[in-house]
């Protein structure tokens, strides 16, 4: 199993990136994971609960973060990117800049800082629902547990109230960016995908129409750990709402937006609806639909959320998000794909399930690629030795991400070999 | 360690808040005279380049070699207080005290104390693990020559491992080998495509380090991982050989239609998606009746599945099936029409550009209808539906009917592994997952309960060929990881670092045969007399065994009934001579907890700086199956009011890494109250709840409501006895 070069490099550390690093780390390889936001764990980190389990996914992070604890092979960046690849398989020389935390690896998260600066940032990990100060722990479980600020909400002059506070001198408001050089024998591009901009879906209101949110917004509220502690209130007044619509296929399955179906959203809404319905059992979820896509075994949930009584599947395809006139309340105009009958109907909140964009899409590879014009990775097309996981080839669900992953791992580790 | 080389110290970090929180002259006493630790040091950062500066000289200097560290979560600085060659003990003063508890109050210094007095008990009974290593086997068996099979096959193959490939059929390939066409599974994704298997065929047989063994099937498997002997009967004779580890693969078969005679099945024009394939590979679509053309050609979507009458899943590639034979019929046919009357089109991610390319031909019909019969009328079939596109109740006619039955998983019925384990011969659980060997875990898909053996392909779940050729990928890597870690003594999956294993003291074994009920994973069999024995190979290190062990005769180096029993009897319980006259004495409340999910639940809590119940002292368990009824004996022995076990939920959905841990305890707690009747103490003392990891703004309540009952209770009768 060894060889001069027994190195493998992870871009991405979400689920499906730690998977790849461990599951090779764990069969003997070194592993470096790269990944660019301060914490891993990426974005099932933000999920209230998995479908079809409602089991929540910082149990399997857990074991991860363990499993990487305990593991001397792997290594990892946070803030991080490859900025450049050159070589071939067994012997690619990868550059990464490794961006400023500013908050060194004396932090003890004691929360000083945070409780010391001025200023505010919108919270993206919890999709700009509320904001954190400047000086932040990505969340409250984040691996790795430090600190983090972000220079762009800094306060000019504030003093470094943050530097002052830290009792550790963990505070280095002068860090600078690092590059660094790795020689891999193989790469997995692990980096996910991304929340399409459901701002440019024009007819379904996003961004204009309030109490309208996108799905991922939606396991921010239902989550303990979430802006609202778990309570699912409308953005407007923060009340409860009682009767909520998900629309399907924002943006999916729309020559206009994505072509292709996003595999998970149908799952995620009828997942959703239970967050809604367990947390009011007054409550009405109402989950518009054009073919109900619950494949394999996900049936079975299927069937237990469609058998409560409160949750409506309705086969119609969403033409329009409106404000209802002097309310908070959002009406919605559907046509009913089956019967060509329009429906009108009006909602406390409404969830779109917006649909999935490959990170790749946004933010290529440091070496060129062949991409599909929606910024999938062909994977028949890659360079020997760089293999590509779970949604960055088509959407996909975790477990299906984790079965490549494991994969991909294997794949990795006979590049090394052929080097 | 031998107990002359040990060398005792405790740092106790002021950092944090656990400064302002704690008297440390009182902490540092309790550990040295209680404790019998005759070093301990205090520090104002543990962990700054400084404290770590002056443990490491005291490794170095002093000999110290048994070291409790007493600041944060074992979860956080994990690289800072990792001392080589030592055993390390930490103590959570900052998350389970500081951060939850009044600062100052004696409760909270009595729980510091408490928590140092624990540490000290444990550290002297716990030693660092000295790993099991059997020989191993690194051969690869992979069951099944469908695409799954050979893909792993060819990869741990490619990965220098040997592999056989048993295949029943005289042929390797599968149903992937009888297909006139594959549906597209590359950018643009709307041509059709040669089948991938017959590539992978001929790479596997040209590699010379995969031996194919067709016409065979698997007689007996027994043994362990790394040690498996494996009969199997090849041509109808029988022969054995030695294995790691399996890569289950042995994939579908369709679903019986003659269970679907209400869609027409018997009709001599009603054929299935098999029968259409078959057609299509010899060259002519035409009707079995008369072999006439078929010009109008109808499939009907669902055939089986999506219906608790016959298959309770989607089985995930019909609908795809169905638009590549479409146009198949399109292809033969410029004029015949294929019309597809389906519940719902599931072409889920990139396969909904194959769905548009198929839609987009003119001849290809697609509407969404509810089937209610079939029925043969002048040659022509009429199939009958409702609440269709069209409107109600329509009849369509057809030439041919195409019903795309479901796919039913080959472990449905048969245990395919033919284990020769005491708990069975095929995997457990199989009901859960409607027949398919999957996994019960959204992040660990190749989890099955039985160490070593992974299944890939549609045997784990419906797939295509696309996804079966990468699950086959992933199961040889879990295959040629658990065959490393084997042969280094370590375990597998979920405790992947962990080089301790049981070691039974059998001498005062009763062979009453709870451990080898109970092992989640099947590791312990019994010899002839009945005594117990382990097949460690297949052990994941749960501790199972020493919960379910009435004698108690189950250890780890690091962690053993004994050693938590001795943590348990290290409390200090105060009695009423200890407090005024005036005043309550305070509760001292046992919280076993789960170091996967509870105890990480806590430490969340302890983030959001929620106050937690200071009564209580938490005892992180490997799994709440490790538990032991003698620990409810020692506490209470030892005066303790109450004790509460926090685990994974349990039941279908359970979350327990080891599957059966949860609910195992939640069964032995069912026993317990005979025993708590006979020390006259109420059954409401000793309480588990199911936490999951997520929950930790629940903790508070819960523990409370524990602390209220309990104190309803009264004081434990046996204090200061």
């Amino acid at each position: 199993m060894s060889t001069d070069n027994n190195k493998i490099l992870v871009i991405g550390g979400g689920m499906s990136g730690l998977t790849a690093a461990l599951e090779a780390a764990e069969s003997g390889a070194q592993v470096v994971i790269v990944e660019k936001k301060p914490y891993l764990g990426g974005r099932v980190a933000q999920l209230h609960r998995y479908f079809p389990k409602l089991c929540p996914p910082a149990c399997g992070l857990e074991i991860q973060f363990r499993r990487l604890r305990q593991n001397p092979r792997l290594t990892f960046y946070t803030q991080a990117e490859v900025i450049q690849v050159s070589g071939a398989e067994g012997n690619y020389d990868v550059t990464l800049r490794i961006n400023p935390r500013y908050v060194n690896d004396r932090c003890t998260a004691c929360g000083a800082c945070a409780e010391a600066c001025p200023a505010e940032r919108e919270d993206a990990f919890n999709y700009g629902l509320n904001k954190t100060k400047a000086a932040y722990l990505p969340y409250d479980m984040a691996f790795p547990f430090k600190y983090v600020i972000d220079a762009s909400a800094c306060q000019p002059n504030c003093g470094q109230k943050c530097h002052a506070a830290c009792a550790y001198e963990a505070i280095d408001l002068n860090m600078r960016p690092q590059t660094m050089t790795h020689n891999v024998g193989a790469i997995i591009l692990a980096g996910g995908w991304d929340l399409y901009d459901a701002a440019k879906i024009d007819n379904l209101g996003y961004g204009q129409v309030k109490n309208v949110i996108t799905n991922m917004q939606m396991e921010r509220l239902a989550a303990a750990n979430g802006p609202t502690g778990g309570q699912i209130l409308r953005p407007s007044d923060n009340l409860p709402p009682k009767k909520v619509a998900f629309v399907q296929c924002a943006g999916s399955r729309d020559e206009n937006h994505l072509p292709y179906c996003s595999y998970i959203c149908c799952m995620a809404s009828l997942k959703q609806a239970t967050y809604l319905r367990e947390k009011d059992p007054e409550s009405e979820a109402h989950i518009f639909y054009i073919d109900l896509r619950t494949p394999g075994r996900y049936e079975q949930f299927m069937w237990k959320v469609r058998d409560d009584e409160g949750v409506k599947l309705i086969r119609g395809k969403v033409a329009k998000v409106e404000q209802e006139v002097g309310s908070p309340r959002v009406v919605i105009t559907a046509e009913n794909t089956a019967t060509g009958n329009k429906l009108r109907d009006t909602f406390d909140m409404v969830v779109l399930a917006v649909g999935m964009v490959p990170a790749t899409k946004t933010t290529p590879f440091a070496m060129p690629l062949s991409y599909t014009p929606e910024g999938f990775v062909i994977p028949e097309l890659l360079p020997k030795g760089i293999y590509a996981v779970g949604s960055l080839k088509s959407p996909l669900d975790v477990t299906k991400s984790m079965q490549d992953s494991t994969g991909a791992a294997l794949k990795s580790l006979i590049s090394l070999s052929r080097r | 360690m031998a107990i002359e080389e040990r060398k005792y110290a405790a740092y106790l970090c002021k950092g944090c808040g656990i400064g302002e929180a704690v008297k440390f002259a009182a902490l540092t006493k309790v550990t040295t005279r209680e404790g019998k630790i005759p070093l301990v040091k205090e520090h104002d950062v543990l962990c700054s380049p400084a404290g770590l500066e002056m443990i490491k000289q005291d490794i170095a200097s002093e000999g110290v070699n048994c070291i409790i560290i007493g600041a944060c979560s074992p979860r956080v600085k994990y690289e800072e207080f990792d001392f080589p060659g030592c055993l390390v003990e930490r103590v959570n003063l900052r998350e389970f005290v500081a951060w939850t508890q009044e600062p100052n109050h004696p409760e909270t210094q009595a729980l510091a104390e408490d928590y140092l007095r624990m540490a000290a008990a444990r550290i002297k009974k716990g030693d660092l693990p000295e790993p099991f290593q059997t020989e191993c086997d690194k051969t690869i068996l992979v069951i099944g020559g469908g695409m799954a099979g050979l893909s792993a096959a060819l990869e741990a193959a490619n990965h220098g491992y040997d592999v056989l490939l048993v295949e029943k059929e005289a042929q390797i390939g599968g149903f992937g080998a009888k297909l006139h066409k594959a549906t597209p599974s590359s950018y643009p994704f709307d041509k059709l495509q040669n089948s991938p298997v017959l590539a992978k065929i001929n790479a596997v047989q040209g590699n010379p380090k995969i031996r194919v063994w067709t016409n065979s099937v698997i007689e007996t498997l027994e043994g362990e991982p790394g040690l498996l002997d494996v009969t199997i009967k090849r041509n109808g004779e029988l022969e054995t050989l030695r294995v790691g580890a399996v890569v289950l693969a042995t994939g579908w078969k369709p679903y019986d239609a003659t269970k679907l005679g209400h869609l027409g099945y018997g009709l001599p024009n009603v054929i299935t998606n098999l029968d259409m394939e078959e057609m299509a590979k010899k060259g002519k679509i035409a009707r079995p009746s008369d072999g006439r053309p078929a010009k109008a050609v109808a499939f009907i979507q669902c055939a089986g599945s999506r219906d608790p009458d016959h298959l309770p899943y989607c089985s995930d590639i019909c609908c795809a099936v169905s638009l590549k034979q479409a146009l198949y019929v399109r292809q033969q046919d410029p004029d015949a029409v294929a019309m597809i009357l389906y519940k719902d089109i599931r072409t889920p991610g990139n396969n909904e550009l194959f769905y548009k390319a198929a839609q987009s031909d003119p001849g290809v019909m697609l509407t969404k209808a509810e089937v209610t019969g079939v029925t043969e009328a002048g040659g022509k079939l009429k199939i009958s539906a409702q609440d269709t596109l069209l409107g109600e109740n329509v009849v369509f006619e057809a030439d041919l009917v195409v019903l795309a039955t479901g796919m039913v998983p080959t472990t449905k019925d048969d245990p395919i592994l033919n284990l020769k384990y005491r708990q069975g011969p095929g995997l457990p659980d199989l009901d859960l997952f409607q027949g398919f060997a999957d996994s019960n875990f959204i992040c660990f898909p190749y989890e099955t309960r039985r160490t070593a053996i992974y299944a890939a392909g549609t045997v784990h779940q419906p797939m295509g060929l696309a996804m079966a050729e990468q699950d086959g990928v992933g199961a040889a890597l879990k295959a040629i990881q658990a065959l490393e870690h084997i042969a280094v003594g370590m375990a597998v999956h979920p405790r992947a670092w962990d080089e301790t294993f049981p070691e039974p003291f059998l001498q005062r074994c009763t062979q009453c045969k709870r451990c080898t009920e109970e092992c989640p994973f099947g590791a312990i069999e019994e010899d002839e007399k009945g005594t117990p024995f382990y097949k460690i190979n297949r052990c994941r290190r749960c501790g199972t065994c020493m919960g379910a062990c009435p004698e108690r005769i189950v250890n780890f180096k690091d962690y053993s009934v004994d050693i938590v029993g001795s943590m348990l009897k290290s409390l200090e319980v105060p009695t009423e001579e200890d407090v005024e006259d005036d005043e309550e004495v305070p509760l001292r409340i046992l919280g076993l907890v789960c170091e996967n999910d509870a105890y990480p639940a806590l430490d969340a809590a302890a983030q959001h700086h929620l106050r937690l119940n200071p009564s209580i002292r938490f005892v992180p368990l490997r799994c709440l199956g490790s538990f032991n009824l003698v620990w409810v004996s020692d506490a209470f022995s030892r005066g303790v009011d109450g004790m509460i076990l926090l685990g994974c939920k349990y039941g279908d959905d359970y979350q327990c890494h080891f599957a059966k841990g949860s609910e195992l305890c939640a069964y032995r707690l069912t026993k317990l109250s005979e025993t708590l009747d006979k020390l006259g103490l109420e059954a409401d003392r000793v309480q588990q709840m199911q936490v999951a990891i997520s929950e930790f703004d629940t903790l508070p309540q819960i523990l409370d409501d524990f602390v209220a009952r309990v104190k309803e209770i009264g004081p434990n009768p046996f204090k200061g006895m």
